[in-house]
């Protein structure tokens, strides 16, 4: 028997509330990965540092896009800073997005000022942008150098608790909603967490091997097997983390755990069981151990990151999708369930949630023709025949 | 003008900093500032909703009346009748009339044993978590007890849609805010009933003060044994429901 509230059939958070969470973890991650370098001195990450750093700042950019288009009334969406209702959790998401977001520019700013300053001295519209951008101040000494190195560290440091607490708190906002019993639960603000380092790690070490297969750059063997064995490490946590939910959820057999079993059983049985699960989780595992326990040819690891990494990247914007669109399958009336298919061209259809989920890429492209991201690859490594 | 009359910048400053406090104090405690009742000591009502299922025989009035009084958009619902039958074999059934003619279309069993008819609504809850969810404050109770949203700052985020756990609220698809239950508060703030209780051929749905123990609300609360949906949310509902089947969520 079917019975669902007649206010429910209409899902209200669509795919671009599954976008919103999976791109502000990509921040988190990429944040975290450019701070294990910059706070953390990890050397073998250098090589990506930048990128990371600037990946975070561009993803960053388009984190709030998303729900602009959610919003029914956008232009509105100020009202979220200017009257802030404090008992919600929601009301924080103005100030916390705009202090990370202050926070990654500075540091972008401080990380790349010589760079700018290299530009300022050239000709051209792009080197009046830079002498604004660097505030007309053309010093570029060792000591300058070693003073950005010191705020830059400051900064990261800082941003490591910021980005857990942006991304903690897209959970907290499921996991609160005591109404939905596939929300509520404690663990939710840590899966994303998690997950988002997880994501993060593996849109580094996707596009990263894109971009040097393009430019025909070698590829760092150190910094992308030490990517892997981050990854592995995270992607374990997380996997666990999410079995442990499932696991109590099953053994304390509450109201909830019958409904749950069943949209388990049913609804999300290929998206959550077989694909999240299965594919997603279970074969990344195996192959991010195998580069990790094992000595393979170059090649075959490299070959086996990249395709986990991918499997990843699919794998926690599947575990978004399971979270925000399952969670809202199961009727509160706990007889039922309701469908939800996203539209292909409308407002908060597919083809948005793809140019949305571009634009970022397009925008990395665009601020590496400005600035370079890989400036040690650049000036040390000429490009090979083959990667 | 002569040198003692000007405020230096040390006085300036000795000033702000002995206001601020009291800047701080009227801000965050405008109560304790003001005086928690500005009614002049006139006993502001409670709103309350009782529902009396054993009355209720599924003519679906009360829905036609919401819809008419209030300009519910299509497909969505202030208040509707859900209609219970137990098998047998204790399979219990759930139907509700949501067609545009108001009717029940799930064809009866021929082993049913029970059958009732539950009317729901927003259950104006004391700790409404749809306010508290809500990050602009455009979902408030009103002096009254009512829950209500307003229009104009609304920015349909759906976050209470979400927290509500009775299923009450939708995000209207003409005004792209939220959308719920008043207890026609149009209505009732000149003295008026909900449309909803005005319909009701059987006296089914109730709705009174609280706070007046001469009310029909309240009198019909002491005599009749009744509960809430969904206590364990810790919501403190305001609609009260008697004769109420354990199957009824």
């Amino acid at each position: 028997m079917n019975y669902v509230f007649p206010n429910e059939m209409h899902v209200t958070w669509t795919v671009m509330i599954v976008l919103y969470p999976y791109i502000t973890g990509l921040v988190a991650g990429a944040f975290i990965v450019s701070s294990l370098y910059h706070v953390f001195g990890k050397q073998e990450l250098k090589p990506i540092a930048r990128f990371s750093l600037a990946s975070a700042f561009v993803f960053l950019l388009f984190a709030t896009l998303p729900l602009l288009m959610h919003l029914g009334r956008p232009d509105r969406a100020f009202n979220i800073m200017i009257t802030p209702h404090f008992t919600s959790a929601m009301a924080g998401f103005g100030y916390i997005y705009s202090s990370y977001l202050i926070l990654v520019a500075l540091e972008i700013w401080f990380v790349m000022r010589s760079d700018f300053i290299v530009r300022a001295r050239q000709q051209g519209p792009l080197a009046w942008l830079c002498r604004d951008l660097i505030l007309f101040n053309t010093e570029d000494t060792p000591g300058t150098r070693e003073a950005d190195h010191r705020i830059v560290k400051f900064l990261a440091g800082l941003g490591i608790p910021l980005a857990c607490t942006l991304h903690g708190y897209v959970g907290f906002l499921f996991g609160s909603i005591k109404a939905n019993p596939w929300w509520a639960t404690p663990l939710m603000f840590v899966i994303f967490i998690f997950s988002a380092i997880v994501s993060g790690i593996s849109v580094l070490i996707f596009h990263y091997f894109v971009v040097c297969r393009i430019n025909r750059w070698k590829v760092d063997a150190e910094c992308v097997k030490s990517l892997g064995r981050y990854l592995w490490g995270f992607m374990m946590v997380a996997v666990a983390l999410e079995l442990m939910e499932l696991l109590s959820l099953a053994y304390e057999q509450t109201e909830a755990t019958d409904v749950l079993g069943h949209l388990i059983r049913t609804k999300l049985f290929v998206s959550y069981v077989i694909l999240q699960f299965m594919l997603c989780s279970l074969v990344p595992f195996l192959m991010l151990g195998i580069t990790a326990l094992f000595r393979l040819k170059d090649r075959t690891t490299y070959l086996l990151i990249w395709l986990s990494a991918c499997l990843l990247l699919l794998q926690v914007l599947l575990m978004r999708w399971n979270v925000v669109i399952g969670g809202q399958l199961v009727s509160k009336s706990m007889r039922g369930f309701t469908d939800y298919f996203p539209g292909i061209w409308e407002k908060e259809g597919l083809i948005t949630a793809a140019v949305i989920f571009t634009m970022p890429f397009v925008l990395l492209y665009v601020f590496h023709r400005f600035v370079s991201l890989f400036p040690d690859v650049k000036k040390n490594q000429p490009p090979l025949t083959e990667v | 003008m002569p040198c003692s009359d000007h405020i230096s910048r040390r006085q300036m400053l000795k000033g702000l900093i002995a206001g601020a406090p009291a800047v701080v104090l009227v801000t965050l405690f405008p109560k304790l500032a003001f005086g928690a009742d500005r009614t002049h000591g006139a006993k502001r009502p409670l709103y309350a909703y009782a529902v009396d299922t054993s009355r209720c025989i599924g003519c679906c009035a009360c829905m036609r009346a919401c819809r008419s009084e209030n300009d519910v958009p299509e497909g969505r619902f202030r208040t509707w009748v859900e209609q219970f039958r137990v098998r047998a074999n204790g399979e219990v059934q759930v139907d509700v009339a949501i067609t545009d003619n108001f009717v029940f279309t799930t064809p009866p069993a021929k082993d049913i044993v029970k059958a009732f008819f539950v009317p729901k609504l927003c259950n104006h809850c004391e700790k409404s978590v749809c306010s508290q969810v809500c990050p602009v404050g455009a979902s408030y109770e009103s002096p009254e007890g009512v829950v209500l949203v307003d229009q104009k700052r609304c920015i349909g985020c759906g976050y209470c849609v979400q927290a509500c756990p009775y299923g009450t609220r939708y995000i209207d698809p003409l005004l792209h805010t939220a959308g719920k239950c008043t207890l026609c508060y149009h209505r009732i703030t000149r003295g008026g009933l909900p449309a909803c209780v005005l319909a009701c051929p059987k006296g089914a749905r109730m709705f009174g003060d609280l706070h007046d123990p001469d009310s029909h609300l309240s009198l019909f609360l002491r005599q009749r044994r009744y509960r809430v949906l969904k206590p364990e949310m810790g919501t403190k509902p305001k609609c009260y429901y008697t004769d109420l089947d354990l199957e009824v969520i």
